[in-house]
């Protein structure tokens, strides 16, 4: 297994939603991710467990674009992962995003 | 077509085969009436998976806790059959177990156990064996208070193992074609006594064998279900508005059983395929019964065991 952190500068707060949520299995080529409330409110803290060795960029770039994407300052994301290719990642995230949004209205 | 029927209101059926765990406690119970115990954000992961350093799952492979279905109240346990074939480690079993003992203390209506296991965590060794066992244990403590545990069987790991034992020690077990239920799954018996004794590659045999048409006609399971999340909902709500007559079992009742699986062990003896036993139940076409509706299974298996009743 191979374990970072890592705090990614968020360009917006989170809105206010339903934390915690799980989304997806920690199957083979699957992975989980949970979003809590984090302490840093400018900013996204995560935590990677991925089984896959040696892939710490490609983790970092995907991450990077989720920040991007979505105003996460004050999430904290933990990941248990099982060797999901990058394109899995990015979906599992924004699914996980998306389902804590619209479970708050 | 025309332009009516497409505009028809097709009610999507969602498959309980391919559902995550969570998905089939959404879509089991009354909306928004589910309280997990012990959940994800609480990190109860497997102390022996991180030692081998593997894979952790936050819930370590099951859901628990109580929730409404029908506006009763009932205490839920699914696994997660897609997480080390939803094997049961030792936090896994100790959440099952948990679940069941405060059932003894709360009596909910019913317990559900959403079984989707192939039994033991072999990571985990005597840890998951002594966790099956309190399982086991803890079952029949519910039942023994009057409180009726339900097993469901649809997801792709079936019910094996340590695991099909607890299955069959539930009051009732709901079951889909897809679902499977047996001791030592294909793969191990095929291992074990060779191909000729059981070809775990061939799906069609493995199903006609371990699947819940099979099972249902062996009496092992109550009811066959669609793959279909209303369809286990409805089957569910229903068992509990029957009032459940919990009549402890007598040793009488205990030897008659006992005396039934003689017979039935005798009577299939030599069988080889679920076909022999369709057959024998009654079904006048043995080969077509893969393609019947649950609904349909269920009419003519009834029929037949009316028939048999003495007048």
């Amino acid at each position: 297994m191979e374990s970072f952190e890592l705090i990614l500068p968020a360009r917006g707060p989170f809105p206010v939603a339903a934390l915690p949520t799980l989304r997806g299995v920690v199957a083979s080529g699957n992975l989980e991710v949970l979003l809590e409330p984090g302490q840093t409110p400018d900013a996204c803290a995560i935590t990677v467990n991925t089984s896959a060795q040696g892939f710490r960029t490609i983790w970092e770039a995907v991450l990077q674009d989720f920040a991007e994407r979505h105003p996460v300052g004050g999430l904290r994301l933990s990941i248990n992962d099982a060797g999901a290719t990058p394109a899995v990642v990015s979906l599992r995230l924004d699914q996980a995003f998306d389902a804590c949004r619209s479970a708050q209205s | 077509m025309s332009g009516a029927i497409m505009n028809k209101t097709i009610k999507r059926r969602i498959s309980y085969y391919e559902a995550e765990a969570r998905q089939r406690v959404a879509g089991l119970v009354d909306e928004g009436s589910f309280t997990e115990f012990c959940p994800p954000d609480q990190r109860l992961t497997s102390p022996h998976l991180a030692r081998l350093d593997a894979p952790l799952a936050f819930d370590d492979g099951v859901v628990v806790g109580r929730a409404r279905l029908g506006g009763k109240p009932v205490f839920i346990a699914a696994q997660e059959g897609q997480f080390n074939g939803g094997s049961v480690g030792e936090v896994h079993g100790a959440k099952i177990r948990g679940l069941l003992l405060r059932a003894v203390q709360e009596k909910p209506a019913a317990v559900l156990l959403l079984v989707d296991s192939g039994g033991v965590r072999l990571h985990e060794a005597n840890a998951g064996l002594i966790a099956i066992s309190e399982i086991m244990r803890a079952v029949l403590a519910v039942r023994a208070v009057g409180v009726p545990v339900y097993a469901l069987v649809g997801g792709s790991c079936g019910a094996f193992g340590g695991m099909g034992i607890v299955t069959r020690l539930c009051d009732r077990v709901l079951m889909s074609e897809e679902g499977r239920l047996g001791l030592s799954g294909p793969e191990v018996i095929e291992t074990v006594k060779g191909v000729d004794e059981f070809d775990s590659r061939d799906r069609a045999l493995v199903w006609r064998v371990t699947g819940g048409k099979e099972r249902c006609a062996l009496g092992e399971a109550d009811r066959l279900v669609d793959d279909d999340m209303a369809a286990f909902r409805e089957a569910v709500a229903a068992l509990l508005l029957q009032s459940v007559a919990v009549s402890g079992e007598s040793l009488a009742d205990l030897r008659a059983a006992q005396a039934r699986l003689s017979a039935r062990a005798e009577q299939f003896a030599e069988a080889r395929d679920g076909l022999e036993i369709w057959r024998a139940r009654g079904f006048a076409e043995p080969k077509g019964v893969p393609m019947l509706t649950a609904d349909e299974f269920n009419r003519q298996l009834s029929a037949k065991a009316q028939e048999e009743v003495p007048a």
